[in-house]
C-alpha cells in the first residue's frame, strides 16, 4: 500500500442537470487515514458530488479512481461494492416499514448493524419500531449504523451533525479519530466550522461547481501524531469563509435591480416609520429559539442563514402556520394568537412559501390562482367582487405575467409561477409580506422584476420580511439584514454594508471582524 | 425545463382518432350531446314509440333524480371527495317524508330534509376536521344509516310508507297537458343553482381550489374545513331532495327506494367530465351524464335486460370513461 495513492480520487468529474451545471471538473481526493472536509456555499455542489461517489447520479464526464484503479460507479450498489458508505442529508429508510425490514431490505447483517448501535449508546433501540415513529436524530444514527454495518473504507457523511445532540456528535467524532486510526476515510460536509477545525485533517472548498482551493496544514504529521484531533485546528474560520466566496463579488452588477437604489436612499431619512410587524422571544422546540425583531412600514428586512438554521419553521411560525412553542407574535402594537394562516391573513400577514408547489393550484388558470385569498371569509363566499377581473388584468399587468399557457399554471416556466404566487397577494392586498426565497431558480429577468416589484411595494407602506439563500440580494434590495445561526439571531446588520463575506461569517456563527 | 420525452406509444392513435380524442378532451360538452343524440336515435330504433313526447318525459323523469344525486357527487368530487352515502341519504328522506306525509307535505319535506341536513353535517366534521378519508367516512355512514332506518321502521318511524299527495305530484306529476314533469322543474332549478355557485361564486372557487392544492389554498388564509363541512352539508341537502322526488314518483317508500343509484349517481359526474381528483369538472357535463345513463336505461329496459346487466353496464362505464379522461389528460 503506497501512502501517496488517494483512496479515493475523481478527475475532472462534470455534472448538469438539465441547463444548470451543478459542478464543472471536480478534482477531489481522499487519503487512506484521513477526514476530509468538503466545503462551499448553499448550491456549490456539495452534495451533488457526494450522489456520484455514492452512485445516486452518475456523473456526465470524469472518472473515480478507487485505490488508484479507475472505476464505473453507476448504481448504489457499485459504490457499496468498492467500500464506499453513504449517510445522506435526509435518512435513506423507508418510513412505513420497521428499523430491521429497512435493514433486511439493504442486506444488512443485523449483528454488525447492533454492534454500531450499542457502540453510539442505542441498543435499547427496539429494531421492530416503524421508521416513521422515530425522531429524526435516531434516524440519522439508524443511517450512519447501516452505512457502518457494511464495514466501508470511506464513509461519506452529509451534515451529520445538523439534527444530533451534542453528546451523539460526540460519539461521531470520536468514531472519526477511530477511523482515521485504521487508515480509513472520512468525508464530512457540514456548515460548522469549529467541527471541521476540531477533527478535519485537510479540506476541499466547491464554489460554483469547482474545487477552488484545498487546505492542507502540515500534511506530512496527520498520519503519524493519531490522535483523535485532526490538522486543521490551526486554520483560520474566516479564511475557510474567504475560499467559500472567492474573490470576485459575484455577479451583483448583473442582476441589480434598475431604480432600486435611488429610491432606498430617499426613503432612509424616513425611518422613523411605525412598526408593523414583531416578533418577540419567539421559539419553537429546539429549532426556533428565542427570536425577536421589528418590521416598519416601508422597509424590507432581509434574513440570511444556511440550510436549516430554523428559517423554515421560522416562517411557518410568522405565517400562522404554526404554533410557537412560547413568545409572541405582535401586528400593530397588538398581541396575536393565530391558529392558522386564516388568522394570519386577517391581520395582513401573508406569505409567499419557498416551495411553489404550497401556493400554486396547478392545474387551474392563472386567474383562478390569484383570486383564491379574496374568498378566505365566509362573507365573501357567495359573491364575487365585481372588480375582480379588473384587479386580476391588474396583477397580470404589474407582474407582466406571461398569460400564454394561462389555462394551466403547472405549464408556466418558473419565473412565471413565482409571479403568479406573489400575484394572488397583489389582488387581495396585505400589510405585511413573509417572502421565503422568491428567486430561487428563477431566470435573471424576472428576479430583477422581483426586486424592483418589493422596493415599489415597501415604498407604498407594506413591511416586508425577505429570506434569501443569495446573498447579493441583502445589498440590492434590503434595509437591514439579520442572520440567523442555530436557531437564533445571530448578528444584524445594516445592509449597505453587508458584504457577503461578513453576511457568510456570520451566518456560520461567527463573529465578523470590523 | 425539458421534458421527458415521451415514448411512443405501441398503438398509439394517430390521424383521425388523435384528432377526434383532441377535440373530444376541449369540447367535452359537444361530444357528450353528440354522445346522447346518438343515443336517443338508437334507442328510438329498437323501440319506435321512444321518440315522443311521453318518452322525453319517462326519460326527464328518470334523469331528475339522478341528476340532483350526481349534483352532490360533483360537488364533493371537485374536493376530491366523493359521497358513498349519497343514496341512503335519500332513502332515508323519502322515508321520514312518507313517514310524516300525515302531518301535511310542508312537514313532510321539511323534515326529509333535515335528514340530509344532519348526515351531511357529520361526513363533512368526519372529513373535514378529524380527517377520515371520505370513501370510509360515507360508505360507513351508509352503513350505519341503513341500520338505524331498518330499526327505527319498527319503532319510532312505524306508520305511513305511503307519500302525501302533494309529493306524489311534485316527484310524479306533470303539468301542461302531462308533457313537463314537476321534477324536472326542480331539478332545472337546482341546476340553474348549482351552475351559478360553481361558477359564479366564491365558494365555488374555492371548491375547484381546494380539490387542485388543498396546501395552497389553507396558505392562502382560507379555512379548509368550512369549505369541506358546506361541501357535505350541500349534497346532503341535495341528497334529500332528490330521495324525496323519487319518494314521490314511486309513492310508496322501503328502505331499497335509491339503492341503485349509487354507481350511476358517480358515473354521471364522471361522463360528465369531473375528475374523481378533484379540481376539474362541472355540473354542465353532469348533467348531460345524467341523461345519457337514462337513455340508456330506457334502451336497455327496451331491450328485456335486467338489473344485473344494467349495474354491469353503469360499472364498465365509469372503468372505460375513468382509464379514458386519464389517457386525455396525460396527453394534454
Amino acid at each position: 500500500m503506497s501512502e501517496s495513492q488517494p483512496l479515493l480520487a475523481t478527475v475532472k468529474v462534470a455534472k448538469s442537470y438539465g441547463p444548470v451545471a451543478a459542478l464543472r471538473e471536480v478534482d477531489f481526493s481522499v487519503r487512506r487515514g484521513e477526514v476530509h472536509a468538503l466545503l462551499g456555499a448553499n448550491g456549490a455542489g456539495k452534495s451533488t458530488l457526494v450522489k456520484i461517489l455514492a452512485g445516486v447520479h452518475p456523473a456526465d464526464a470524469g472518472d473515480l479512481h478507487v485505490d488508484g484503479r479507475p472505476m464505473r460507479i453507476h448504481a448504489p450498489v457499485d459504490a457499496i461494492a468498492v467500500g464506499i458508505a453513504t449517510v445522506f442529508q435526509d435518512p435513506a429508510l423507508i418510513p412505513d416499514l420497521t428499523v430491521r425490514q429497512n435493514l433486511r431490505l439493504s442486506e444488512i447483517e443485523e449483528s454488525a448493524f447492533t454492534h454500531w448501535l450499542s457502540w453510539f449508546d442505542l441498543e435499547d433501540l427496539d429494531t421492530d419500531s416503524l421508521v416513521r415513529e422515530l425522531p429524526l436524530e435516531t434516524l440519522r444514527m439508524v443511517d450512519l449504523a447501516r452505512a457502518l454495518a457494511r464495514d466501508p473504507q470511506v464513509l461519506l457523511l452529509d451534515e451529520i451533525t445538523a439534527a444530533l445532540t451534542a453528546d451523539q456528535a460526540e460519539r461521531v467524532f470520536s468514531l472519526l479519530g477511530q477511523w482515521r486510526e485504521q487508515g480509513r476515510a472520512a468525508v464530512l460536509i457540514t456548515h460548522r466550522l469549529a467541527e471541521v477545525r476540531r477533527i478535519c485533517d485537510r479540506a476541499t472548498i466547491l464554489r460554483d461547481g469547482r474545487n477552488v482551493a484545498l487546505f492542507e496544514p502540515n500534511s506530512d504529521t496527520a498520519a503519524a501524531n493519531g490522535s483523535a484531533t485532526g490538522t486543521m485546528q490551526d486554520v483560520d474560520e474566516h479564511e475557510l469563509v474567504e475560499a467559500m466566496l472567492g474573490a470576485e463579488v459575484s455577479d451583483s452588477a448583473a442582476i441589480e435591480a434598475p431604480g432600486s437604489h435611488p429610491q432606498r436612499q430617499q426613503e432612509s431619512p424616513s425611518s422613523v416609520q411605525e412598526v408593523s410587524f414583531a416578533a418577540q422571544g419567539l421559539s419553537s422546540g429546539e429549532v426556533v429559539r428565542d427570536i425577536s425583531f421589528e418590521l416598519r412600514r416601508g422597509e424590507i428586512l432581509g434574513l440570511v442563514a444556511l440550510e436549516g438554521q430554523g428559517q423554515e419553521r421560522l416562517f411557518s411560525l410568522l405565517s400562522g402556520d404554526r404554533r410557537p412553542s412560547s413568545g409572541d407574535i405582535l401586528v400593530g402594537g397588538s398581541q396575536r394568537r393565530w391558529t392558522a394562516p386564516y388568522d394570519a391573513v386577517g391581520d395582513g400577514v401573508v406569505l409567499i412559501p419557498g416551495d411553489r408547489l404550497l401556493t400554486l393550484l396547478p392545474n387551474l388558470p392563472v386567474r383562478q390562482n390569484l383570486v383564491v385569498p379574496l374568498f378566505s371569509r365566509i362573507r365573501q363566499w357567495l359573491r364575487i367582487p365585481t372588480d375582480e377581473r379588473q384587479r386580476v388584468m391588474n396583477a397580470i399587468d404589474r407582474l407582466s405575467i406571461d398569460t400564454r399557457a394561462a389555462s394551466q399554471v403547472r405549464r408556466l416556466s418558473g419565473g412565471n409561477q413565482q409571479k403568479v404566487a406573489i400575484g394572488r397577494w397583489l389582488v387581495a392586498g396585505f400589510r405585511t409580506l413573509l417572502c421565503f426565497d422568491p428567486t430561487r431558480g428563477i431566470d435573471v429577468q424576472t428576479k430583477r422584476e422581483i426586486y424592483a416589484l418589493l422596493r415599489e411595494l415597501a415604498a407604498s407602506g407594506a413591511a416586508i420580511l425577505l429570506y434569501t439563500s443569495e446573498l447579493a440580494e441583502i445589498q440590492l434590495v434590503c434595509d437591514r439584514v439579520l442572520i440567523m445561526h442555530d436557531g437564533r439571531i445571530v448578528d444584524e446588520q445594516d445592509a449597505a454594508h453587508a458584504t457577503e463575506s461578513s453576511l457568510l461569517t456570520a451566518a456560520h456563527g461567527l463573529e465578523v471582524l470590523a | 425545463m425539458s421534458q421527458t420525452p415521451l415514448p411512443a406509444q405501441p398503438g398509439a392513435p394517430t390521424g383521425l382518432a388523435a384528432r377526434a380524442a383532441e377535440h373530444i378532451s376541449e369540447h367535452p360538452t359537444l361530444a357528450l350531446t353528440g354522445i346522447l343524440a346518438v343515443l336517443v336515435l338508437v334507442t328510438g330504433f329498437i323501440e319506435p314509440n321512444y321518440l315522443s313526447v311521453s318518452g322525453a318525459r319517462n326519460t326527464l323523469l328518470q334523469a331528475a333524480p339522478l341528476g340532483i344525486l350526481a349534483g352532490a357527487q360533483t360537488i364533493l368530487m371537485l374536493t376530491g371527495g366523493i359521497d358513498l352515502s349519497v343514496t341512503m341519504v335519500a332513502t332515508g328522506s323519502a322515508y321520514v317524508a312518507a313517514n310524516q306525509s300525515p302531518e301535511g307535505a310542508l312537514i313532510a319535506i321539511f323534515l326529509g330534509i333535515v335528514v340530509g341536513l344532519a348526515v351531511g353535517s357529520a361526513n363533512g366534521v368526519g372529513v373535514a376536521i378529524f380527517r377520515v378519508n371520505p370513501l370510509i367516512m360515507t360508505l360507513a355512514m351508509s352503513g350505519i344509516l341503513l341500520g338505524l332506518f331498518t330499526a327505527w321502521a319498527q319503532t319510532i318511524l312505524q306508520g305511513s310508507t305511503q307519500m302525501g299527495p302533494f309529493i306524489k305530484l311534485i316527484g310524479g306529476g306533470s303539468f301542461l297537458g302531462n308533457r313537463i314533469p314537476y321534477s324536472v322543474v326542480v331539478w332545472v332549478l337546482i341546476a340553474g343553482g348549482l351552475i351559478w355557485l360553481l361558477r359564479r361564486t366564491g365558494w365555488g372557487r374555492l371548491l375547484y381550489a381546494i380539490g387542485d392544492n388543498e396546501v395552497a389554498v389553507r396558505l392562502a388564509g382560507v379555512r379548509v374545513w368550512q369549505v369541506r363541512i358546506t361541501a357535505y352539508i350541500v349534497a346532503g341537502v341535495l341528497g334529500s331532495i332528490s330521495g324525496i322526488l323519487l319518494g314521490g314518483r314511486t309513492g310508496a317508500v322501503d328502505l331499497q327506494l335509491a339503492n341503485a343509484f349509487l354507481l350511476p349517481s358517480v358515473a354521471a359526474a364522471v361522463i360528465g367530465g369531473t375528475s374523481i381528483f378533484g379540481g376539474v369538472g362541472g355540473y354542465t357535463g353532469t348533467i348531460l351524464g345524467a341523461l345519457i345513463l337514462s337513455v340508456l336505461n330506457s334502451m336497455l329496459t327496451f331491450l328485456n335486460v335486467g338489473q344485473a346487466i344494467q349495474q354491469v353496464v353503469y360499472g364498465t362505464i365509469v372503468l372505460a370513461l375513468a382509464w379514458g379522461y386519464a389517457g386525455l389528460t396525460r396527453r394534454a
